[in-house]
């Protein structure tokens, strides 16, 4: 209950009822927030300064106004990278909202509970493998010479590893390795979530003659819509920042995929081959206010906040 | 289909065609699904007991011989001298290095933002959110050229620090307690003249334990997992944690990289167990804290 609408109600009731005599905790409060806000500054705050900083002047510290911008932006490999992303995100966001929250409604309500657990730690596993042994993981299912489903590749029309990685296919790649590892914790959170509405709330459904689709659908989904909102939010930051599966792909095709497949990379790229520090930065600050325009978006839409407000 | 069973017995009272139908998407969906998450992890169980010519010829779910994993652990285990065992060390030192430090950080401060009122602490809200929103990967290069002027580069606290800064806990922490301790509890327990450290100590961390176990999985499995900030800051092999030193072995492993790989005994079986050792902790953990994240996400949410 506690997430949901029930909260805004009750809370300014409860306030008005105990006005407290002083700021409760007020001093106390600094405390404890102490040690989180220095690395909140050191490793939040200062390089995101930094990054801004960097991506406004020049190598000798000069103000360049929005060179750096448009600088990277006219880069042959700016506009590809950041078309790829999108389409990869397209794909990613879709299919995990969907089917996470598809899993979760079925495995809290329409099956015996040891088999939910049971799947859903089945699910989970792949999560153990984030990172860069998912990629090293799906590197071998999808090399046709290695792969348990090279029947399924062939049918695809996919005979090589050099046509598994055909630019076309490799947005469907990376959205695979994340919903591979990423989406079971997901679903998880989302049981979870939905554990967390009372039964009788369900009862009161199923009084009403509700079956169990309507009441996912009118109930239980509008009950987690926040944290259906959350995740959202994190797979999208997630998505933007991708760097590892391209990267390591590109290592592993022998050069077949672009080194400049996502924007990250091509940050990397300008930080690292070509020692341009400031033209990095300027691509950093993109993906961020990307970022920022998402989620502030999200965030307004979704109430994240009126669980807190006055 | 046998797992529906219960849900079918009881269908069975007013069963039509439609209900039917939905079984069978439910069981289909679950199938697919599980098909999908778990036979790469069996596949990748079972690659080190065949050689790489077995594993390329044979049934791809067949059985090898444990001797096979006995030689692929050492010519594993002789890749630059034990180089496996130096990156799992470093994976452990950074990765309970930074969780102590979320916790200890992370756990007060969520609990601080849900339940006390100060100057500042919207603020500090709102930038925990955007923080945790916005692309870790974007600071990287910020936090690599930041650590570089104090001269952390190559150092231990390079990694430690910057992963403990964990603003996703802080949030976990914030909406558990934000929710799940009524305030009145605490006004309550100020009147009858306890501090406010007790109130922390005493009343609200002992409710914390689902939450922390949360934010402690999550942080040490997110941790154990990053490549992007020790792949930039640790320039030496023998400071990569395990995650940079897979990216080494794949560079070395020749049907990947022919030219790199020449002469090294590195293949697609001693790769495959590279990864399950790399992977081992987490997995372990996972199967000890299932309990933690089933039951506990938001369980203890519910009683007020």
């Amino acid at each position: 209950m506690t997430l949901l609408e029930t909260r805004p109600v009750s809370l300014p009731a409860r306030r008005r009822g105990h006005t407290p005599r002083r700021r409760a905790g007020g001093r106390a409060g600094y405390f404890f927030v102490a040690g989180y806000t220095l690395l909140l500054l050191a490793f939040g705050v200062f390089p995101t300064c930094y990054a801004f900083y960097l991506a406004f002047t020049n190598d000798r510290g000069q103000f360049t106004g929005i060179n750096q911008f448009t600088k990277v932006a006219r880069d042959y490999r700016f506009v590809p990278a950041f078309s790829h992303v999108l389409v990869y995100l397209a794909l990613w966001l879709v299919t995990l909202v969907v089917l996470t929250v598809l899993v979760a409604v079925v495995l809290r309500g329409r099956v015996r509970p040891g088999v939910s657990a049971l799947f859903r730690f089945l699910y989970y596993i792949p999560g153990a493998l984030a990172g860069v042994a998912s990629v090293l993981v799906w590197l071998f299912m999808l090399d046709p010479d290695v792969s348990p489903v090279s029947w399924l590749l062939s049918a695809l029309g996919m005979h090589s590893f050099a046509a598994v990685l055909a630019p076309g296919n490799l947005p469907w790649i990376f959205m695979l390795i994340a919903f591979w590892t990423g989406a079971g914790g997901w679903m998880v959170v989302m049981y979870g979530a939905l554990n967390n509405i009372p039964d009788e709330v369900l009862e009161a459904a199923r009084m009403d003659g509700a079956g169990p689709w309507r009441t996912a659908w009118y109930v239980q989904i509008p009950m987690i819509r926040q944290w259906i909102a959350y995740m959202t939010i994190l797979a999208f930051a997630g998505g933007t920042q991708l760097f590892v599966e391209p990267q390591l792909l590109q290592t592993a095709s022998l050069g077949r995929v672009s080194p400049t497949w996502s924007p990250n990379q091509l940050a990397y790229v300008y930080a690292f081959q070509q020692g341009d520090f400031n033209g990095a930065a300027a691509i950093s600050v993109f993906l961020l206010v990307l970022g920022l325009l998402c989620a502030g978006l999200l965030v307004a839409r979704s109430n994240m906040f009126t669980l807190d407000e006055k | 289909m046998t797992q529906l069973a219960p849900a079918r017995g009881s269908a069975r009272l007013r069963a039509t065609p439609s209900r039917a139908a939905s079984f069978l998407v439910i069981g289909l969906l679950l199938a697919v699904l599980l098909v999908f998450f778990v036979l790469p992890v069996i596949w990748l169980l079972l690659a080190p007991t065949k050689t790489a010519d077995q594993i390329v010829h044979d049934n791809p779910l067949s059985f090898g011989s444990f001797a096979q994993v006995g030689r692929a652990w050492r010519h594993l285990f002789s890749f630059q001298d034990h180089a496996l065992l130096v990156w799992l060390r470093n994976s452990a030192i950074y990765s309970a290095g930074s969780l102590v430090l979320t916790l200890l950080t992370s756990v007060p401060a969520g609990y601080a933002l849900a339940l006390t009122r100060f100057r500042g602490r919207k603020t500090l809200l709102v930038i925990t959110l955007v923080s945790m929103i916005m692309p870790s990967a974007t600071l990287v290069l910020p936090i690599f050229l930041e650590l570089n002027r104090f001269h952390l580069i190559g150092t231990v606290w390079s990694v430690i620090l910057p992963f403990s800064f964990y603003p996703f806990g802080v949030y976990l922490v914030y909406i558990y307690f934000a929710t799940s301790l009524p305030r009145d509890l605490l006004s309550a327990a100020r009147i009858d003249g306890c501090s406010e450290w007790q109130l922390f100590s005493r009343i609200a961390l002992p409710l914390a334990k689902p939450v922390v176990g949360l934010v402690a999985f999550f942080s040490f499995v997110g941790n154990w997992n990053n490549f992007f900030l020790p792949y930039l800051v640790l320039p030496n092999s023998n400071q990569f944690p395990i995650q940079v030193g897979l990216n080494q072995l794949l560079s070395s492993t020749p049907s990947f990289n022919p030219v790199a790989g020449a002469g090294l005994n590195i293949t697609i079986p001693e790769l495959s167990l590279a990864i399950i050792v790399a992977i081992l902790p987490v997995l372990v953990l996972f199967l000890f804290s299932q309990r933690t994240l089933v039951s506990g996400m938001l369980a203890g949410a519910t009683k007020e």
